[in-house]
């Protein structure tokens, strides 16, 4: 038994140095080296990262995993020590994740955030240390049936007074004049946040006046009749079926639903920037996913990631991913020639430079924040409390 | 192991033959092969019962969070899981929700699917057909078939509303209002739990002796009294276990619940269980989601307890 046991000991440890041996000699000749990547997009991203497998000299094993799914699979993989290389992170989950200490710092690689919209490089941030990089970002405007408005006779609101009376107007038989996604889930609370934020809403504190007035806006449009009650079952996904379907007038969403919105037959559309209520640039949250470097074995393969992440956040890489995900380059001047060449993406673009990062304020702790604000927008939409009431009982709630 | 059974069955028989001195010896072998019968089934028991309850009890002590899974660092907290957890305004809502939910479902699952089973115990026409096609909610997956109903009672353009339109009924808001969604979500529950009622109530019938209704029918015994009679009382075991499997079945309902509202609009759906769903797998509290849980736990084990009395009840009798 003992003599076995030696001997497999013996084996391993020999198996180990060949392998230790087999790796340095491939770093010296680069091109055999390869890196695994996981991420929550389609495959129209593959080609994206075959680009700067090329650049860095790496073969890519691309893995992608389905949305909901991707921090249970990440935790699994941390706790057997099976971290992709490169991970893609949805931007609010990076600081949670290296708050574990499964993310090594960008800092290692020689990156940087310069020159990228700066709340965008601060949801990528620590405790002062950058783990992930947003090559392209994203955040939420007003779309609007341009044949509708017209019809109505109406203009594109820039405050709340004129979004209010614009979503009467263009309130006809079976379509509502505004949609929104108010679910109960983080999706709810993204969208609200540009009401929240702009009107002086703070997630330290969500029970404030400006808050509350906030949602009493949205309550109204509700009790106005404009927007349909079923919003607070509504993901963005059905917001924006109901938009394609000409159910709505207008309506909250992203830029990553212009794919189907072009392709959708007949239906005009343009977007502004979201109305508040002096008429001031929106405070918007920020989207988009990030790519970060976990610790794995190899000190090797994490640098050809951290080269590999770099070259994803390259000027020219943002510009090419935005074109295939339309979504909005990082970088401050890529993103100014995007908005000029891309009119149907620019109030995305003048919305992600004023907008602010969900984790720029609680870090880790947003989770918390966020599922009270839905709570709170929840129960004044369904008429359990008042505005007011619902953000306090939400605030107090021990959740 | 395997080893020591061998020498032990091989000196059995010598040991057999030197009669009496043998005696204690092959006590022991019965004794080990017994246990060696048994071992299977302890081990699975053990491995895939016993060690995911025991981590679950010890996690809701823990401050089990994304971080444990990299470091593997869990510090003790003691009870400040189930603190939080009974301290929590949601926690009497989700208790709430979860009875009305549970007896809601069991009482029409059960009394409609006693009323299908005696309907198809009479032969006619198509009966088996019929019969089969009773069983479709059983075979569609629980996600699709949630996705669909979450169709079907929309608000504005739910197929139902469509429906109750054409005799001018106003839109119903069946997800929309927190005093309804509770009792669109049963009724959809319902719906899915019939077959399992319906299925078990009916083999239950096939038992009983068509000699005792011939019996009874010259005794006058017809309709309602030879149900009251001959039909319940010889169903009675098996009623039992239709109700006690269908409330622990009933209280872990999470696929449904999430699929129609998420436990929305404003918790007016959360129950025990998608609040401790919610709790490890959205919030990534693993702690407070096994309180939670520990929770529901202990309320099944009560009724896998009366479940284990009431089957042994009826054998004894």
């Amino acid at each position: 038994m003992k003599t076995s046991r030696t001997i497999a000991l013996l084996a391993g440890a020999a198996v180990a140095a060949l392998t230790m041996t087999g790796c340095s000699s491939g770093g010296g000749s680069g091109g055999s080296k390869s890196l695994t990547i996981e991420d929550y997009y389609q495959a129209s991203y593959n080609p994206i990262y075959q680009r700067c497998a090329k650049e860095v000299g790496a073969k890519v094993t691309i893995n992608h995993v389905a949305g909901a799914g991707l921090i249970a699979k990440v935790l699994q993989q941390a706790s057997s020590r099976t971290l992709p290389d490169v991970l893609m992170l949805d931007n609010p989950d990076i600081q949670q994740i290296a708050a574990s200490g499964a993310l090594s710092p960008l800092s290692d690689y020689g990156l940087s955030g310069k020159g990228d919209v700066p709340a965008v490089t601060a949801a990528g941030t620590y405790k002062g240390k950058l783990y992930g990089l947003e090559p392209v970002t994203n955040s939420i405007a007003l779309y609007y049936n341009v044949s509708m408005l017209k019809a109505a006779g109406v203009t594109p609101p820039k405050t709340w007074d004129e979004l209010r009376t614009d979503a009467k107007k263009l309130t006809k038989g079976k379509t509502y004049g505004f949609a929104m996604s108010n679910i109960n889930t983080y999706e709810g609370t993204w969208q609200f946040l540009p009401f929240f934020w702009s009107n002086g809403g703070d997630e330290k504190n969500i029970a404030t006046p400006g808050a509350a007035q906030a949602l009493q806006f949205v309550l109204d449009l509700q009790n106005d009749g404009s927007m349909s009650k079923s919003s607070i079952n509504w993901a963005q996904a059905d917001v924006n079926n109901q938009f394609i379907a000409g159910k709505a007038a207008m309506m909250i969403n992203g830029p990553w639903q212009l794919p189907a919105l072009k392709a959708a037959k007949g239906l005009q559309f343009a977007s502004v920037p979201i109305p508040t209520r002096t008429g001031a640039a929106p405070v918007a949250p920020l989207g988009g996913e990030g790519f970060t470097v976990p610790v794995t074995k190899s000190k090797d393969t994490m640098a050809l990631a951290g080269k590999f992440v770099g070259c994803l956040n390259k000027p020219a890489m943002q510009t090419y991913i935005a074109g295939v995900t339309g979504n909005v380059p990082t970088n401050e001047t890529a993103a100014d020639a995007w908005a000029k060449s891309h009119p149907d993406v620019a109030a995305f673009v003048t919305t992600t430079k004023t907008a602010r990062a969900r984790t720029g304020e609680l870090g880790p702790d947003w989770p918390k924040a966020a599922t009270k604000i839905y709570t709170a927008v929840q129960a004044a939409l369904t008429g359990k409390a008042s505005p007011m009431a619902a953000l306090q009982a939400a605030q107090s709630q021990s959740q | 192991m395997s080893v020591s059974v061998e020498t032990a069955v091989g000196k059995r028989a010598p040991a057999a033959i030197a009669g009496h001195p043998g005696r204690p010896r092959a006590r022991v072998v019965t004794s080990v092969s017994r246990w060696l019968f048994i071992a299977p089934a302890v081990l699975y028991v053990a491995v895939f019962f016993g060690y995911p309850v025991v981590k679950n009890i010890v996690m809701s002590f823990q401050d089990y969070t994304t971080r444990t899974f990299f470091t593997g660092e869990a510090p003790w907290v003691g009870v400040a899981n189930y603190a939080a957890t009974f301290r929590s305004s949601l926690f009497a809502t989700t208790v709430v929700n979860t009875a009305l939910f549970t007896v809601g479902s069991i009482v029409a699952q059960f009394v409609i699917g006693l009323g299908l089973a005696l309907f198809f115990r009479r032969h006619f026409p198509l009966s088996g057909f019929l019969r089969g096609l009773l069983l479709l909610p059983w075979l569609l997956p629980l996600i699709a078939s949630s996705a669909v109903w979450k169709w079907i009672l929309d608000q504005d353009s739910g197929a139902l509303n469509q429906f109750l339109g054409l005799f001018g009924a106003p839109p119903v808001p069946w997800l929309v209002s927190p005093n309804l969604a509770l009792i669109a979500v049963i009724g959809v529950n319902i719906w899915l739990g019939i077959p399992f009622n319906t299925t078990i109530l009916y083999s239950g019938l096939q038992s009983v002796p068509p000699e005792l209704y011939e019996a009874a029918s010259l005794d006058g015994a017809v309709g309602v009294r030879a149900f009251r009679y001959i039909t319940w009382p010889s169903i009675r075991s098996v009623v039992s276990v239709v109700i006690v499997l269908g409330v622990v079945y009933t209280l872990k309902v999470v696929d449904i619940i999430l699929g129609l509202t998420g436990g929305g609009p404003a918790n007016s759906t959360q129950t025990l269980a998608t609040n401790a769903y919610h709790q490890s797998f959205v919030n990534f509290q693993f702690g407070e989601g096994a309180a939670v849980s520990n929770v529901l736990i202990v309320v099944s084990f009560v009724f896998a307890i009366v479940y284990i009395s009431l089957s042994r009840k009826a054998v004894d009798e």
